[in-house]
């Protein structure tokens, strides 16, 4: 279980690790901690799933790739066999399960912005399904913060 | 212009495409960092250059804005924000600019974006991803920005996540 040092790692770490020798050593003393302890927490954070990752989080257009947002509609039926294609493709990053007719979405992460098109069209052929391409035209704000 | 936009702005054009090392750099450190006293130098022994070019490397992606943040990356579900709610709107494409940056000022409104209609079967060219504890939390807050929209919302739909089928984050092949 988490408890009050966990959650000030998490309220406190989601950006700003520094960029020097001992980073751990460094962001331990704003929070109070010795190194030892940051690094223990860290890794336990990790394994346990509170955690998905701990460094950096790159920008994929702005290395030069490509992202964008897709939707199916998948019959109930045929749900898992099409997951499991669609997620066997490296270019999808995450995809979530959502209660609506459209019922699958995911987003593409590409290393150029002609592969999303040609990765649609593989995972079309590879299901039989349409893939709905929802890409952004317009970003307005990302920055939310989770408090734990 | 919002200060945070600006930023981004002036941050997009200081973006540079990543040399061979780089991206050997980005591939070494997509999946985290390493859990050591000295995690630059460790990501340098294995790509055999300094630890000072290392993170000099990190912070010149960082200032350009191909690194967004340095940290830990919470999993939402984990943390008890077991309502993730996109919810999605149909608003008139001349105002989803205006509007679009009224609702990304909400503080409950993580990601906010404009996108393509897919008609007769998506009429929604507008998202804002509405995280909270539970539905109800979810609910209230899309309230809130229904009120903001105010005639504008010509209809909208919450859809929420049941299951993470993949989260792995980008992958820049090495």
């Amino acid at each position: 279980m988490m408890d009050a040092i966990d959650r000030d790692i998490i309220n406190n770490l989601q950006g700003g690790f520094p960029l020097c020798e001992r980073p751990y050593a460094e962001a331990a003393a704003g929070l109070g901690l010795t190194e030892d302890e940051l690094i223990r927490r860290v890794e336990s954070l990790l394994e346990n799933g509170t955690l998905t990752r701990f460094g950096p989080m790159y920008h994929a257009e702005r290395l030069g790739g490509a992202l964008t947002l897709a939707a199916m509609k998948i019959p109930a039926e045929d749900f898992e066999r099409v997951a499991k294609i669609v997620n066997g493709f490296p270019e999808v990053a995450h995809n979530y399960a959502r209660e609506h007719q459209f019922n699958m979405w995911f987003v593409l992460a590409t290393e150029t912005p002609l592969r999303i098109g040609e990765v649609i069209g593989e995972i079309e052929k590879a299901t039989g399904y349409t893939v709905y391409n929802m890409p952004k035209l317009e970003e307005f704000f990302v920055g939310l913060r989770f408090e734990a | 212009m919002s200060t945070a936009t600006a930023l981004r702005e002036s941050k997009a054009d200081a973006a540079y495409p990543p040399d061979a090392t780089d991206r050997r750099l980005i591939v070494a450190t997509q999946e985290g960092l390493p859990r050591v006293s000295r995690p630059y130098h460790a990501v340098a022994e294995k790509l055999g250059i300094s630890a000072d070019e290392v993170m000099a490397r990190l912070q010149r992606m960082l200032d350009g804005g191909m690194i967004r943040r340095i940290g830990a990356v919470p999993n939402h579900y984990a943390l008890g924000y077991g309502a993730n709610g996109m919810s999605v709107w149909d608003v008139p494409d001349a105002r989803v600019r205006e509007l679009g940056k009224k609702i990304g000022e909400l503080d409950f409104v993580s990601h906010c974006y404009h996108r393509p209609r897919h008609l007769p079967d998506w009429p929604y060219n507008f998202f804002a991803m509405v995280h909270g504890r539970d539905r109800a939390e979810v609910e209230a807050k899309v309230a809130q920005i229904a009120a903001l929209l105010g005639d504008a919302d010509r209809g909208h739909t919450v859809l929420y996540s049941t299951r993470i089928l993949k989260k792995s984050g980008l992958r820049l092949g090495g």
